[in-house]
């Protein structure tokens, strides 16, 4: 099973890049938690879980435990600026 | 309610947009209101700006404006509402955001164009880096964005 991890603006400067592809073993948000874990350095990481740091599942905010599916877009969001 | 959102890193031409909302409205609208949003060249706090970059989610910005709009629908009597927002690098004096509101009567377009901007400025996904004189930041909504909102 694989979900597409995306980050944005801050996040994406933290962590380097704007995505990742990974192979879960645990299709829920906290495998993903757990894999980006193995893959980041320490200062991503805490950027990650940052107080108003939000994520997005196939573009819909999520909130506590949530089941993926195969293909799923994953995206970590900085608290938003507004227009 | 006809509605538009556009979310491009393309300039906009008011008296294009303008012609355009008339022109869908027909004999209908008795008012349209227009709001442009420009990048000033300095902050509050007077230090200067030299650089806006503004990034958005593709798909979720537009769905939460569209969101904004739909809300302003209710509780407006609307016949059109066309939204235009910039991302990319912009600078100083850009123009970065327009919202076009046409309605039958002038409160009903006033107050949506006011509401549709307070709050696009909270709610609508985009991130804001600003470059200047002390140096390049991320952005926050400001204190007086979320009490502009919260009034409604």
């Amino acid at each position: 099973m694989v979900v597409r991890v995306r980050f944005f603006a801050s996040l994406r400067e933290d962590v380097g890049r704007d995505g990742v592809d990974l192979a879960l073993a645990d299709a829920t948000l906290d495998g993903v938690r757990g894999a980006l874990a193995e893959l980041l350095d320490a200062a991503a990481r805490r950027s990650l879980a940052a107080p108003g740091v939000r994520v997005a599942v196939n573009q819909a905010i999520v909130d506590g435990a949530v089941a993926l599916r195969d293909g799923d877009e994953v995206a970590f969001l900085p608290p938003i600026t507004g227009g | 309610m006809r509605v538009d959102v556009q979310v491009r890193e393309a300039d906009f031409d008011l008296a294009v947009e303008w012609a355009a909302c008339r022109a869908r409205c027909g004999g209908r609208a008795g008012a349209v209101v227009a709001f442009g949003g420009l990048v000033r060249d300095q902050r509050d706090d007077g230090d200067g700006v030299r650089e806006l970059r503004l990034e958005h989610y593709p798909g979720m910005t537009e769905a939460s404006i569209e969101r904004i709009v739909a809300r302003a629908g209710e509780r407006w009597r609307l016949l059109d509402v066309s939204v235009i927002h910039r991302v990319g690098r912009l600078r100083p004096r850009d123009q970065i955001v327009l919202v076009l509101v046409a309605s039958s009567h002038r409160p009903d377009a006033f107050a949506a164009a006011e509401f549709l901007m307070d709050h696009l400025k909270t709610e609508a996904v985009f991130w804001k880096k600003e470059s200047g004189d002390s140096g390049a930041a991320w952005l926050a909504p400001t204190v007086r964005d979320r009490e502009r909102q919260a009034a409604w």
